[in-house]
């Protein structure tokens, strides 16, 4: 087995395009959920918002590439508004039942047959990119350390973790603030917030908008990323809202860090025990009888499951929560 | 203000007739006609309530009897079935519960609402109004709140001071004890500077050695020209620092009087012992009535929280 290879893959796919829209879409998680309490369990949803938004203008109308960023965040923002409107007056489950129904319902939508001229219907969007990567300043390969990417790839990654950048500058501008402790009081106790005089629903309305937003730039990212939108399950349904979840988790919910550390620990070691039972495979020392090549794919989601479970055992903070915070029942 | 100058406010008005619903001198809050029903048990019937401004006003009644039902109803935490109820004048009756806080009707509430993953110190500068810093704008904007900041956060220091909880400042809330919380809320809900609070059983946990000071507190307030209503089992508190005793049972209210008058009404003494009791109401010292019953249950509520 190549021990430096695996673990060059793990390192690797740690800062790679994927794990900058998760750290983004973590973030905006962060909001909706460390700091105020939502359950948004339709993330995808907001990055589906973004990826369209992203790709719609330059597909369906030819305009360039710059009106779609101003599209898909208008998009995530009447996402939120239309979800959060009829829920955020009642109580916090009914907020995660409409918003994992109402992501599934874009996803459909937008691959309705008859939308075929403006989405793409199910075979998605390709080619609305040129626009963005006519920018890129980069060519040929670059090497970052022992990492090589390709011009493509180091310029989505540095739009990418820029915007992560920008977007804990923001978080951390919003957060320490004194609107930042109306936030957390609603998530902690909305009655006492309302009985202080702050307007819980409007904080709850403006959390799942700033939220939503982030989604939708992970939307973007992912979208340039692999040049194109898919209204698959894997792209922008369901799973990519729980990883998401994961991912936060794993990092500290609350924790302004938590959401980017903890997406690129779970990308990295989701590479890392891909490789490692690759390699555990071609090295014959876990016989095909027992995992095939096709099974490593969803092993290494059980494995990252009861490691994430393991954590929660033993530090239910995640890696950079506080301790004492858990010190008490909420 | 001195405690004796607003003694002599009080002696210089008229006294109130000591009828449910009596007319009052200068009423900040009136209620009319208010209802609230849960299924078929009506839990609030009240025809004609005031209140007095700058007044210490004990709201009594055996547990059920559908006090904190009335404080959520008129502080737009529950919705009345029927009824209209005027803060100074102002109908409040279709309000949020965010704006009558911020029309100067604050209440805290029975189980307490520590907010517990805040500092003690935050869930302090929660309470003070008008933060330019708690607009989402405003709030990136450090620079433009920071003074604003440094001066609440002198006043809160204050207030635990006052409220001997400086030594706690910096601990989470949730680490609190549950005397400690009901200090907090109160303290909190004093940063808002509000014109009438509303105490739902203040002192219900509270070290006993920690209550004296704690009536000193709300009697102080009156002195600074606040209107207080409280709802409270110890009768020993209640004649302590109620200027009025207004007595509810089964959702109306039965009586209204100073504490003495409350003391000899004998409706009152039927609603609170029912026939299974056959002590007599007194109070005075070495008799605290009923704090027992309702002490107890209180404390059990309290665990819950
Ligand atoms: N949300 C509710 N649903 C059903 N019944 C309630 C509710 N809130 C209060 N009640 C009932 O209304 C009555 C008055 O309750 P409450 O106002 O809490 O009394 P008190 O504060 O005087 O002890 C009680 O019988 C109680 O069981
Ligand atoms: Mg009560």
């Amino acid at each position: 087995m190549d021990w430096a290879t695996i673990f060059e893959n793990g390192l690797k796919a740690g800062i790679r395009p994927e794990a900058a829209y998760f750290a983004l879409a973590a973030i905006g998680l962060n909001i909706h959920f460390g700091y105020t309490g939502l359950l948004n369990f339709g993330q995808a949803g907001f990055m589906a918002m973004g990826a369209y938004g992203l790709a719609i203008p330059v597909f369906a109308y030819g305009w360039p590439w710059w009106i779609g960023v101003f599209f898909g965040l208008l998009a995530a923002v009447l996402f939120a508004v239309l979800l959060g409107v009829p829920t955020l007056r009642l109580r916090a489950d009914y907020l995660a039942i409409v918003t994992i129904a109402a992501a599934e319902i874009i996803r459909f939508i937008f691959r309705a047959t008859d939308l075929r001229e403006i989405t793409g219907g199910s075979n998605g969007i390709n080619g609305f990119s040129s626009g963005f990567f006519d920018l890129n300043p980069f060519s040929g390969t670059i090497n970052i350390g022992p990492f090589d990417f390709t011009a493509r790839e180091m310029w989505v990654m540095i739009v990418g973790w820029g915007l992560v950048l920008i977007g804990i500058g923001l978080t951390y501008l919003m957060i320490e603030s004194p609107w930042g402790r109306v936030l957390k009081a609603v998530r902690e106790d909305e009655d006492a917030a309302r009985a202080l005089g702050k307007n819980a629903y409007s904080m709850k309305m403006q959390s799942l908008i700033i939220g939503g937003l982030f989604g939708a730039l992970a939307g973007m990212i992912l979208a340039l990323s692999q040049g194109s939108v898919q209204p698959s399950p894997t792209d922008l349904g369901p799973p990519k809202t729980f990883f998401a979840y994961a991912a936060l988790i794993l990092g500290g919910t609350g924790r302004l860090w938590g959401p980017v550390i903890g997406s690129i620990m779970f990308i990295a070691l989701l590479a890392f025990t891909d490789n490692l039972l690759r390699q555990a495979q071609a090295a014959d020392y876990i016989p095909e009888e027992i995992i095939t090549g096709t099974e490593v794919g969803v092993i290494r989601f059980v494995l990252l499951g009861v490691g994430l479970m393991i954590l929660m055992l033993y530090r239910p903070q995640g890696l950079f929560g506080d301790k004492r915070e858990m010190a008490f029942d909420v | 203000m001195s405690d004796g100058g607003s003694q002599a406010a009080v002696s210089s008005d008229e006294k109130p007739a000591s009828t449910p619903g009596s007319a009052k001198p200068d009423a900040i809050l009136l209620v009319d006609g208010i209802r609230r029903s849960f299924g078929g048990l009506v839990a609030v019937d009240v025809d004609h309530l005031e209140f007095q401004r700058n007044r210490i006003t004990a709201l009594i009644g055996p547990n059920g009897a559908g006090k904190t039902t009335f404080f959520n109803l008129i502080t737009g935490f529950d919705t009345p079935d029927a009824g209209t109820w005027t803060y100074d004048g102002r109908d409040m009756g279709s309000l949020p519960a965010h704006e009558v806080a911020l029309n100067g009707m604050v209440r805290t509430f029975q189980l307490t609402k520590a907010l517990s993953r805040l500092t003690v110190m935050e869930n302090m500068k929660l309470g003070a109004q008008q933060q330019r810093g708690e607009n989402l704008f405003r709030s990136f904007n450090h620079r433009g709140w920071k003074r604003q900041e440094a001066e609440i956060e002198a006043r809160a220091d204050a207030l635990l001071e006052r409220f001997k909880m400086d030594h706690m400042r910096d601990e989470f809330a949730g680490t609190l004890s549950g005397g400690q919380r009901k200090l907090l809320e109160m303290a909190r809900a004093l940063m808002t500077e509000p014109a009438i609070i509303m105490l739902d059983e203040p002192m219900a946990g509270v070290n006993p050695a920690l209550t004296q000071s704690l009536l000193g507190h709300v009697k102080e307030l009156r002195d600074e020209g606040r209107t207080v209503i409280f709802v409270e089992h110890d009768m020993d508190v209640v004649r302590d620092i109620s200027d009025w005793v207004v007595v509810m049972a089964e959702g109306r209210i039965i009586a209204e009087g100073t504490h003495e008058e409350i003391g000899a009404n004998t409706q009152v003494i039927d609603a609170y012992l029912g026939r299974h009791h056959d002590s007599t109401l007194t109070i005075d010292d070495d008799n605290p009535f009923l704090d027992q019953p309702d002490g107890s249950s209180s404390e059990s509520a309290e665990s819950q929280d």
